[in-house]
């Protein structure tokens, strides 16, 4: 395999901040008189500051796509803006090879008044291109952003989905070497989004792309290499890209109570657990395509006849993934402040690795006058070794492989 | 296919040669970006305007325009000046307002781009470049309602004032040096700009803008240390006709603004990054 060139190269990278903003203007003032002096002096934390960035180190040839994951605050975006030199680090160095692209703000140097098409010229222009390059683009520009009809109209008119329609359209037009794309495909219908991925996925090949995003689906789509942040530090980071968005995951589990969504107070759920598995955590651990008993313990309070149980799972995101409706139901009679449990099997469970939650209905009939319904009635864990984007992995093999004809 | 490299880090090992050819070479990279953000301003500003363009030198106007009437119906007595006073007058804050006009520009223009510096890359001499364009624009108006002035009041054409063009860019120029030393600090506090502005309307009475230059005394010293009397003086003198009697002082503060001026833009250039990490924008 031939050697991809190394476009980004982080060495070493740290970054702080001052929380109060009197202090930090000071800070700014002093940062000001060392910076002419050349900055030899090595940096401590001042007092009411702290690191937003330490010591991140990373490469990053053509073609290779990093992820970079955290919660609110980890310092992505700092060390994003770091790459595209609008700030300066204070320790370390960074190494960047070519040009740099960045999707960070769509419709940057937009000013309302002006016409789309004024626009196209005033984006262009900030992000580097020349007036002939822009002329040769611009009716592919339009194109592709879809707004040819309201191209001459003010800006200030536009909805935002045109707005980043139009940003996006200008930016996608640069062939960049190295790419920063900070979060800009959780705006726009899903029109836009599929079209950012589709522009993504052929610029690859010829890009280093850094990509930070809060979409798991997203990062393990298109992400090589991945870089979990935690308080600045990189707390995960390596080419095992399902075991980053495992870690990221696992850090929003909290020991959160299922949720009563509706009740008639005819019956309460009691209990609720898998036959043969232990509770760590709160969660249930079971491996992919395993079979799984349900037990659901309720006590029933107003019924007369025993409810119609269905359950639907969620996943970490609160998509809803799958239904399950249980076959043999009967409407038995039941005694009034009796406990009664319900057990449900589930047949191979085909559910991706990943954290799901169940939600627990009773109602009388399927999908009709629901007397209880319970989020989070249980929590899942589904084990395996592939992290995949999507709810389901189906069970398959290669059955042959056999040759036709000659050529 | 040679790629460009760059790096980031900390410590600032380039020379000042080396910055002020880098800061040069990006004044000329980015001439349509600067041409771009002249015009989107510009036509932004007056679009939605119905007087538009009249608002670009009414203030002077206005301030010259009391002057006159004060001096006219003898409220206060100033000395004469060997030509109209009106002439004099409105010569004087016209080429006032392009000198503050010039000084903020930096500042103003930095501050105006706040949203697109933290969020993307692009040579921002573009910034300072689009800023003398539409100082240029906004004085050639006045310039022409100069013109006309010259001709209303008779003091007619002379040939010196094809000098005039000279004696205005020198104007700019040394606004512009002191603007680009105000705009980092400028950008951290707004009592800078505050200051600065409350600073030049003082500084405006001892420059010989609505009134000649004393035959001696304390104001005589003030208005003669002030830089800014020259380049007014100069240019009024080419403009009107009269023999530029500050001419040297003149190209003397010129020629000291022009280090000045490498330095202002290296200063500038190397405190962006510092600014925008700190900056409200």
């Amino acid at each position: 395999m031939e050697d991809n060139e190394l476009l980004v190269k982080v060495e070493n990278l740290s970054k702080k901040f001052c929380k109060d903003l009197k202090t930090s203007l000071w800070y700014g003032v002093k940062d000001l008189y060392a910076n002419v002096l050349g900055n030899k002096e090595e940096r401590t934390l001042r007092p009411e500051e702290f690191w937003a960035v330490k010591d991140i180190n990373f490469e990053l040839r053509r073609g290779e796509c990093l992820g970079l994951i955290g919660h609110n605050g980890a310092g992505k975006s700092t060390l994003l803006k770091i790459l595209n030199g609008l700030i300066n680090p204070d320790e370390g160095k960074v190494t960047i090879k070519g040009r740099v692209g960045a999707l960070i703000e769509l419709g940057a140097g937009f000013n309302g008044i002006l016409s789309g098409r004024e626009n196209i010229y005033n984006n262009g222009a900030v992000l580097g291109f020349t007036k002939k390059e822009i002329d040769a683009k611009v009716e592919e520009i339009i194109n592709f952003a879809e707004i040819r009809e309201f191209i001459d109209m003010p800006v200030k008119n536009y909805s935002s989905g045109m707005k980043v329609r139009l940003g996006f359209a200008v930016a996608a037009q640069m062939e960049p070497d190295v790419l920063i794309i900070d979060e800009v495909l959780a705006v726009g219908d899903l029109g836009f989004v599929l079209k950012c991925f589709k522009t993504i996925d052929t610029i690859l090949p010829n890009t280093a792309i850094v990509f930070v995003s809060h979409s798991m689906p997203m990062i393990s789509r298109i992400c090589s290499q991945i870089i979990l942040m935690e308080n600045g530090l990189a707390n995960f980071q390596g080419e095992n890209v399902s075991r980053g968005i495992d870690l990221y995951y696992h850090k929003f589990i909290t020991q959160e109570d299922s949720q009563v969504v509706f009740t008639d107070n005819s019956i309460e759920l009691k209990q609720a657990w898998i036959e043969g598995v232990k509770e760590v955590n709160g969660l249930f651990s079971i491996p992919w395509a395993s079979e799984i008993v349900l037990h659901f313990t309720i006590r029933n309070k107003k019924l007369v006849k025993t409810p119609f149980i269905s359950l639907a799972i969620y996943d970490k995101e609160q998509r809803a993934v799958a239904e399950v409706i249980p076959d043999n139901q009967e409407f038995k009679n039941i005694e009034k402040d009796a406990e009664i449990n319900f057990s449900v099997k589930v047949n191979k469970l085909y559910l991706s690795k990943g954290i799901y939650n169940i939600t627990f209905t009773a109602s009388e009939d399927i999908g009709f006058n629901v007397y209880y319904k319970i989020h989070k009635a249980v929590t899942l864990k589904i084990e395996h070794d592939k992290q995949i984007w999507t709810p389901f992995l189906l069970e398959s093999e290669l059955v042959e492989v056999k040759k036709i004809s000659n050529v | 296919m040679q790629l460009e490299t760059k790096t980031y880090q900390k410590e600032n090992n380039s020379n000042i040669v080396k910055l002020i050819k880098e800061s040069f070479s990006d004044m000329v990279s980015s001439r349509f970006l600067a041409k771009q953000l002249a015009l989107r301003d510009i036509k932004a500003q007056y679009r939605q305007s119905y007087l538009g363009i009249i608002w670009a030198f009414i203030t002077p106007l206005t301030t010259a325009f009391v002057w006159i009437i004060l001096n006219k119906t003898g409220t206060i007595t100033l000395t004469d000046t060997g030509i109209p006073y009106p002439i004099y007058a409105f010569s004087g804050t016209l080429l006032w307002s392009i000198i503050t006009e010039s000084i903020n520009s930096p500042m103003s223009n930095t501050k105006g781009a706040g949203g697109i510096l933290s969020k993307i890359n692009f040579p921002k001499e573009a910034l300072l470049v689009s800023g003398v364009y539409k100082l240029l624009f906004n004085s050639a108006i006045k310039i022409v309602l100069l013109l006309v002035f010259l001709g209303i009041f008779g003091v007619g054409y002379h040939s010196s004032l094809l000098l005039f063009p000279l004696a205005f860019l020198g104007a700019i120029f040394f606004g512009t040096t002191i603007g680009l030393f105000i705009t980092p600090i400028g950008m951290l506090y707004n009592d800078i700009a505050k200051i600065i502005s409350m600073g030049l309307g003082f500084l405006m009475y001892v420059t010989p803008v609505v009134y000649a230059i004393p035959k001696e005394g304390l104001m005589k010293t003030l208005m003669e240390a002030n830089p800014l009397t020259p380049i007014i003086l100069t240019a009024r003198d080419f403009a009107v006709g009269q023999s530029p009697e500050y001419l040297i002082y003149y190209l003397w503060t010129i020629l000291a603004c022009i280090p000045l001026f490498f330095v202002g833009l290296v200063f500038y250039r190397i405190s962006i990054p510092i600014i925008v990490e700190r900056m409200s924008a």
